[in-house]
């Protein structure tokens, strides 16, 4: 197992696509001058010829990726997922998703975990809207390495991208060595039968924590982490159903229409058990350190924990 | 411009305009008023300016137009018809069920259609993204565009703006169809936008005030902008809305209604005799 990397995954998105311009000279980076906060400063520095700072005008900067990608470019299109999803959804709808254009927009500080900037810029929806475009491609990766093989299938891929990245820096748990990333695919991190917790992003790492609790206290609960959102892995989903007969969702995210409500749309129409989801419960954060947030709103390995043993208990 | 050109522009803008009303009238609804208003210019554009081949739509480095008020597509549809990008005889499936003439412009169905546009203010960012990649490819094609003056109520134009003259894309023109109606009423009513030349210039543009309906104008106008460097340019073409029809010209209630079957065919007689009348002067 190589040395575990403390990194955000905006960060690591940010090498990654220096890495792959390397290679490819389509990948155009844009950003609405918050390139120092989403990492795009990292490719900014390295290729300052094709990075464009669209100013703070989401709106303009997604429809100037749509135009981008319409001669045959790469754009890569990065804000905060607040404002990248929230105010330019509309722009995202129809100039990037009806076209069906290949545009990647990447959304920094998403969820709780950003901490004290507040309510207003922890952005809790933005899997539900890029979730209801046709077409759009939705991923969530859960630790560096994860990041860097997300970015180069999101590269690959001819067609929208969503991907979400988060502020908090966080450890890995993939090993390099062995990981493998395939486009629409769950990993199981643990098996077990008595019950399954599927996690999507920087929770991937406390449930996988919870679970091996758990399995020392000799339940057996499978773990299943979900980087691609959409497409989802209907198979991973309706196995686990059959087979543990009850699962837990858990998402830095709405509990409305993100991970949790994904895999409700495929269990109730395959094998309908009971979903609980745990996410945040339709309301708006608040300021504060991003790991006491996450601990208020039981988003840690503890919380996480206790949900698991309540419904092993039922 | 030569007299037997211009003639031709003229016809052509002239079959242009009962395309689009052939279109409306078959779809029950659309938006005759601004596509009239607009055809002539987008009838130069096809004919006279752009670098496009009919047989070859995706050609990489052809001359693209975003039609960002795409709600005056059925114009555009009779002009790309015309040049031969797909049968005029698709014009009277505008707007229906299986159709590739969508109410608004669907670059995946429709041959010769550059975007697809239809919500208001992001057709002009698109352009803008073509011409950055035209520059970043030091490509020498040139990026078209035509807006409605209610449209430049919409904050996206100025930011589209902003980045324009920014990133000195002289390969964009953003051409203000300047009928002077939207939907709700006069845009002077509505929500004033002027004074839009003093509004681009801030912005950093250069900007020519033409005639819209006159060849020799819209023709020194795109001329100007060819020869204008480092900058964008914005032409406001002060048009009528329902241009041809005499019963539709400037008249709000034209904005976005498909003309009845006598509507129609009045329509169609008075831009018939007009095109009688050309062709007698050739």
């Amino acid at each position: 197992m190589a040395d575990i990397v403390t990194k955000a995954t905006r960060e690591s998105f940010g090498e990654a696509l220096c890495e792959l311009a390397k290679t490819n000279e389509d990948i155009i980076v844009l950003d609405a001058d918050l390139a120092g906060a989403t990492k795009t400063s990292i490719f900014k520095k390295e290729f300052p010829e094709r990075f464009f700072d669209c100013g703070i005008a989401e709106g303009n900067m997604v429809c100037v990726s749509a135009g981008l990608a319409s001669a045959g470019k790469i754009p890569v299109a990065a804000s905060f997922a607040m404002f990248a999803t929230g105010r330019a959804y509309e722009q995202i709808r129809n100039s990037v998703g009806y076209p069906h254009l290949n545009v990647k927009i990447a959304g920094s500080h998403a969820g709780i975990s950003t901490g004290e900037d507040g309510a207003t810029h922890q952005c809790l929806e933005d899997v539900a809207l890029m979730r209801t475009i046709p077409g759009m491609t939705v991923l969530c990766p859960a630790d560096h390495w994860e990041m860097k093989a997300a970015a180069k299938a999101a590269i690959e891929h001819v067609g929208p991208v969503y991907i979400r990245l988060g502020r908090l820096a966080i450890d890995s748990f993939n090993d390099p060595d062995t990981y493998e990333f395939e486009l629409g695919k769950g990993i199981t991190l643990q098996e077990g039968n008595d019950i399954t917790v599927i996690a999507t992003g920087l929770v991937v790492n406390e449930c996988r924590k919870a679970c091996l609790k758990l399995k020392e206290e000799g339940f057996s609960v499978r773990l299943i982490n979900i980087h691609t959102i959409k497409p989802i892995d209907r198979d991973i989903i309706i196995k686990a159903a059959k087979e543990t007969g009850k699962i837990i969702t858990v998402e830095e995210h709405n509990v409305i229409g993100g991970l949790g409500d994904a895999v409700l749309e495929v269990t109730s129409e395959e094998c309908p058990v009971k979903v609980r989801k745990v996410g945040v419960y339709d309301r708006y954060g608040y300021s504060g350190p991003a790991w006491e947030l996450l601990e208020k709103f039981g988003l840690t390995e503890t919380g996480i924990a206790d949900v698991i043993r309540e419904e092993l208990a039922r | 411009m030569q007299t037997t050109q211009k003639l031709e522009l003229k016809k052509l803008a002239c079959k242009a305009r009962m395309g689009a009303v052939e279109g409306t009238f078959h779809a029950k609804s659309g938006h005759p008023g601004g596509s009239l208003s607009a055809a002539d210019i987008m009838t130069y554009l096809y004919f006279a300016e752009m670098n496009v081949d009919p047989a070859n739509p995706k050609m990489k480095d052809r001359d693209r137009f975003v039609l960002s008020k795409g709600h005056c597509c059925p114009s555009l549809y009779a002009v790309l018809a015309l040049k031969g990008f797909f049968a005029w005889d698709e014009i009277k499936n505008l707007r229906h069920v299986g159709s590739m003439l969508q109410g608004h412009p669907d670059m995946n169905k429709t041959p010769g259609i550059d975007m697809s546009t239809g919500s208001l203010g992001q057709g002009i960012s698109a352009a803008c993204g073509m011409a950055l990649a035209a520059k970043i490819d030091s490509l020498p094609y040139r990026v078209y565009t035509i807006l409605g003056d209610g449209e430049c109520e919409e904050g996206q134009v100025w930011e589209a703006a902003m980045f324009a003259a920014h990133n000195k894309l002289d390969n964009l023109v953003v051409i203000v169809d300047q009928n002077g109606l939207q939907i709700d009423g006069k845009v002077s009513e509505v929500c004033g936008i002027e004074p839009l030349d003093k509004k681009f210039e801030s912005f950093g543009f250069e900007v020519i005030k033409i005639n819209g309906h006159c060849f020799d104008d819209i023709e020194a106008a795109f001329n100007k902008a060819k020869e204008t460097k480092g900058k964008p340019t914005a032409i406001l073409a002060a048009t009528t809305k329902g241009k041809g029809v005499s019963f539709m010209e400037d008249q709000v209630d034209w904005h976005g209604k498909g003309p009845n079957k006598d509507e129609y065919e009045n329509a169609i007689k008075e831009l018939q005799a007009q095109l009688e009348k050309l062709e007698g002067e050739c």
